[in-house]
């Protein structure tokens, strides 16, 4: 437990009515501690039913959960609670466009740019939907079910909710420490997706060269030392930790994190980018 | 016991791990061991080594300092190699069911102690 979560731990068992649980469920969401971040939200939120900020908190861990219809419902009630909440307007926008409602997508998100119009972040999520429905609308498929994939989704309301959600699998993100994932072939070529470098430079290439033969050696340690079918290599680097899959025999999947992000989350968020990945090959096959 | 030794015998009291070894990633080659019978530690320090050294360049690639952990998962167990000093790296082979998370924890501390 680290000295801001038993500091605020504290703060909630001395003073159980204070709102420091808002913090609190943030800081163990933050932390990958889904489950107890949710019991802290519950709580405050039984306290506090009318609080707009406790409805987003409950949102954005549920999306963290991969539970997206539990957060579209807390982010409404946090928005008609509060209509000015913009994390709730993009909360819900991501979801409208997961679901390919673009124009719902957009409303909320022109709506959040109204309120504060120098958020760069909701200009730039604005942007990226119409370069995506305009530039690519062959990687966006139409399933009002929310299962469409999509290629180049909006600017989430945070990191962990879009990695969580699987969104975003092959784009860079290095504002919010997640620095990208990318589907490589056999041949060590890029499919989609690219990997920036601490310095923010594009490194999908040479990464993906290197990546070429990376399954075929898998496949054969993994067969000679009796350990069955290889699934995935987890790799800690002193700042960023890797996480290899195949979502295919001859395709593999890079997903990069921070090394504050655990390594069970990234494999978590890997094996999503995973199945995102094969349906992507199938449409695309 | 020297520092080879008590390092192998820290990771190989771990539940679950079926054997360790010490190698050279330059080469391949065993420095130290401790396995079970029927694992063969050439192959594994062979392998092992060859696995790491690729990740190596792809994490170079990407502009990454080198892996100090890697965990090769197969459906029947998996293989973990740390990365110490020079070009030494602590390889364990561990069952389905082994406790991963101990076994890195012992293994990144004794790498830490080897000279």
């Amino acid at each position: 437990m680290t000295d801001d979560i038993r500091t605020l731990t504290a703060r909630v068992a001395e003073e159980p009515s204070s709102l420091a649980f808002l913090e609190l469920g943030e800081a163990l969401r933050r932390r990958g501690q889904l489950e107890a971040a949710y019991k802290v939200a519950r709580g405050g939120l039984a306290r506090y039913p009318a609080l707009a900020d406790a409805h987003d908190l409950v949102a954005r861990i549920l999306g963290d959960q991969g539970d997206l219809a539990g957060a579209f419902d807390a982010w409404v009630e946090a928005l008609r609670l509060d209509p000015m909440r913009i994390g709730a307007l993009k909360g819900i926008a991501f979801l409208y466009f997961r679901a390919g409602d673009v124009p719902a997508a957009l409303g909320h998100l022109q709506r959040a740019a109204e309120i504060d119009p120098d958020d760069g972040s909701i200009v730039q999520a604005i942007a990226r939907i119409r370069q995506a429905t305009q530039a690519e609308p062959q990687d966006r498929v139409g399933d009002t079910q929310g299962n469409g994939y999509v290629a180049h989704p909006p600017a989430l309301p945070d990191s962990a909710t879009r990695a969580e959600a699987g969104q975003g699998a092959f784009l860079p993100d290095s504002d919010t420490g997640d620095h990208g994932s990318m589907l490589v072939d056999a041949n060590g070529l890029r499919l989609s997706g690219t990997v920036r470098s601490p310095a923010n430079e594009d490194v999908g290439d040479r990464v993906a060269a290197e990546l070429a033969g990376v399954s075929k050696e898998a496949a054969r340690t993994s067969r000679l030392l009796g350990l069955g079918i290889w699934q995935a290599i987890a790799v800690e680097a002193p700042d960023w930790n890797l996480f290899l899959v195949a979502p295919t025999p001859d395709t593999l999947l890079l997903t990069v994190g921070e090394s504050s992000l655990p390594m069970a989350r990234l494999a978590l968020v890997a094996d999503r980018a995973a199945r995102e990945a094969r349906e992507w090959l199938e449409q695309h096959a | 016991m020297t520092a080879a030794d008590e390092a192998l015998e820290r990771v190989t009291q771990v539940p679950g791990v079926r054997g360790s070894l010490l190698i050279s990633v330059d080469d391949g080659l065993v420095v130290a061991e401790r396995l079970m019978e029927g694992i063969d530690g050439r192959a594994v320090a062979a392998l092992a080594a060859s696995l790491v050294q690729r990740l190596g360049r792809a994490t170079g690639g990407a502009g990454l300092q080198s892996p100090k952990f890697v965990h090769l998962r197969g459906n029947a167990g998996s293989v973990l190699a740390a990365r110490g000093r020079d070009d030494l790296v602590l390889v364990a082979v561990v069952d389905p069911d082994a406790n991963v998370g101990r076994a890195r924890i012992e293994m990144l501390d004794a790498v830490g102690h080897l000279a």
